[in-house]
């Protein structure tokens, strides 16, 4: 009996093989591609870097691509499942409830009003993409809060389509008014993709990451009393306010920090806590740490289908994240609830 | 009698400008057995909420042990005081043991797992409640009753000095009540734990409580023993239908209504 309520037995196991799955995608997918290469050569030192074609493709184009959508994917995982839990609905995600958008709303004026300078090392883009992430994610809460604190799905999901409605339409007036290059700019980063990126753009993402991975795991156990009821978990000795405060900023942190880079791509933050509460239960201490390993394999995979199905042509990641997610969806809303 | 456990003074509380209580004052000692009685909306559940801190009143002083509740932190106040709500919607697939072992939060420091010492106090609180045997079950696949005692073993496993419940056992059937209030007035007796719950039954109110409050819109009707309470003009006046008193082989009061057929 003691055996199966410890918990923290099973921990390392279960953390430790998801970690795994991790490593051997990261290991595996940058051999995969339209182009061959050829491991040996692609490591070698006896051939100058920038006559190495097949270190080339390999360390400039793949890998940088890889560690992003690693990235993206544990990013809106993570946030995904804090959503869920603070609203007590397990519809609500990045990409549902319209913070995806607000996101890009924020990074699509500050690319557009030439915004993009660093101060203190880190790019206005994912400030401002956070700042638009915790606009919606406000305007959602306050949208489909009922009288009792409980977020009903039907009015949830309609506050998730309005906002998107909305940020999508001013969104698409930038776009409007911005010239040729800009706007095709504005689309294909609209669509989802890691395509465009370097090494320092993955570094400067990676504190605001961390800081929100870490800072979420910290109060865990404050968002499982939280999904169980505001006034229970209260009665339990969670400060309410305070965790859905720090909840909700760090979701949005890691949201809009990931959508300003890779654009809003969708229901990986609904798919990928789904799959870990399935398998790990619904503990956010196991499923958090779960979810950003899986996430950022399930990601990488994504991706790596978008980089091959079609080659050499290469489609953007949210096409294949909306064409798995949009049924999925469907399945949620349709299952049976016990 | 002894320092209050529980002291409220002049309390009053609306839900958006509609008043609930008024100017409600109640003093509660440590091992007393209460329950709290009225019609459905005379405000036992904002009372209970108000009790076990997780509303707070808009004026008047609430006290435990002396200190205002506004000046404990959450996490001190719930190694004192829990409250049990009437009905509990889980979204998530919990297991019947993890909602147990949420019982130990007040205790445990940021990002930690339950210790050895957790676990058997779970335990405990599981045999207690009779809940062992269905641990490993889902949580939303038990029946209400089950829920019921489930809640009430995670808030044992808080190791609190007064329990706080609201309506325990108003959805359940007769077997399933009798049940909650013998584990209710178990822990009562033997632990001396501070008992206060809101009832609709008043004969079952009248068999285990030591003291009933009776509410009437939003405010302290009667507050004494269950022979004080229970009278046949007060019922009459609170409730507005006609009873009459009928003693059980205990002598205990059961209130029966006079008219049965209806106009």
């Amino acid at each position: 009996m003691n055996h199966t309520l410890n918990k923290q037995k099973h921990y390392v196991t279960i953390i430790g093989l998801f970690f795994l799955l991790f490593v051997v995608t990261l290991l595996i997918t940058p051999m995969i591609g339209p182009t061959d290469i050829n491991l040996g050569k692609a490591l070698s030192n006896d051939i100058p870097f920038k006559e190495n074609v097949d270190a080339n493709i390999m360390f400039l184009a793949r890998v940088p691509r890889i560690f992003l959508a690693a990235l993206t994917g544990a990013a809106l995982s993570v946030a995904g499942a804090v959503f869920q839990s603070l609203l007590r609905n397990d519809l609500a995600a990045p990409f549902t409830l319209g913070v995806s958008s607000g996101a890009a709303l924020g990074a699509v004026i500050a690319i557009s009003l030439g915004l993009s300078y660093t101060i203190f090392g880190i790019s206005t883009v994912p400030i401002a993409a956070f700042l638009g992430a915790l606009g919606a994610i406000t305007l959602v809460f306050s949208l489909a809060r009922t009288r009792t604190g409980e977020f009903p799905t039907t009015v949830l999901l309609l506050a998730g389509v309005t906002a998107n409605f909305f940020f999508a339409a001013m969104v698409m007036f930038i776009h409007y008014l911005s010239d040729f290059t800009q706007s095709f700019r504005i689309v294909r980063w609209l669509m989802g993709g890691l395509d465009i990126t370097d090494y320092k753009t993955l570094l400067s993402i990676c504190p605001m990451i961390v800081i929100g991975f870490v800072t979420l795991m910290f109060i865990s156990r404050d968002l499982n009393l939280m999904s169980t009821g505001i006034q229970s978990a209260m009665s339990r000795g969670v400060d309410t306010v305070k965790t859905q405060k720090i909840g909700f900023l760090m979701a949005s942190l890691l949201t809009g920090t990931v959508v300003a880079v890779s654009g809003p791509i969708g229901f990986v933050g609904l798919i990928v806590p789904h799959i870990i509460r399935l398998i790990v239960g619904p503990d956010l201490r196991l499923l958090l740490p779960a979810s950003i390993f899986f996430g950022a394999s399930f990601l990488i995979l994504c991706d790596t289908v978008a980089r091959t199905i079609i080659a050499p042509t290469e489609i953007p990641v949210g096409i294949i994240t909306a064409m798995l997610g949009g049924p999925f969806f469907v399945w949620l809303l349709k299952r049976p609830k016990t | 009698m002894s320092q209050p456990i529980i002291k409220a003074e002049n309390i009053s509380f609306s839900y958006n400008l509609t008043p609930v209580l008024h100017s409600i004052s109640i003093n509660i000692s440590k091992g007393e057995f209460i329950g709290i009685i009225g019609p459905n909306g005379s405000g036992k559940s904002t009372l209970l909420k108000l009790l076990g801190g997780v509303l707070t009143a808009d004026s008047g002083n609430f006290s435990f042990n002396g200190t205002d509740y506004r000046e404990h932190k959450r996490k001190q106040l719930a190694r004192s005081i829990t409250w049990v709500a009437q009905d509990h919607p889980m979204v998530f697939p919990f297991k019947v043991s993890e909602v147990v072992l949420m019982g130990r939060h007040p205790y445990l420091s940021p990002f930690t797992f339950e210790g050895e010492e957790d676990i058997e106090i779970v335990k405990n609180a599981m045999e207690r409640t009779q809940t062992l045997q269905f641990a490993q079950r889902g949580f939303n696949e038990i029946s209400g009753g089950e829920k019921q005692r489930v809640m009430i073993a995670g808030a044992i496993a808080q190791e609190p000095d007064v329990m706080i419940l609201d309506e325990p056992t108003s959805a359940l059937d007769i077997k399933y009540q009798i049940q909650i209030l013998n584990i209710l007035k178990q822990l009562n007796e033997d632990e001396g734990m501070t008992v206060i719950l809101a009832m609709h039954d008043l004969h079952l109110a009248s068999k285990f409580c030591d003291r009933l409050i009776l509410l009437d819109h939003g405010q302290v009707f009667q507050d004494g023993s269950p022979e004080e309470v229970l009278r046949k003009e007060h019922i009459e006046k609170v409730y507005g239908i006609e009873v009459q008193i009928i003693r059980d082989q205990g002598g205990k009061i059961i209130i029966s209504p006079v008219t049965l057929c209806t106009q």
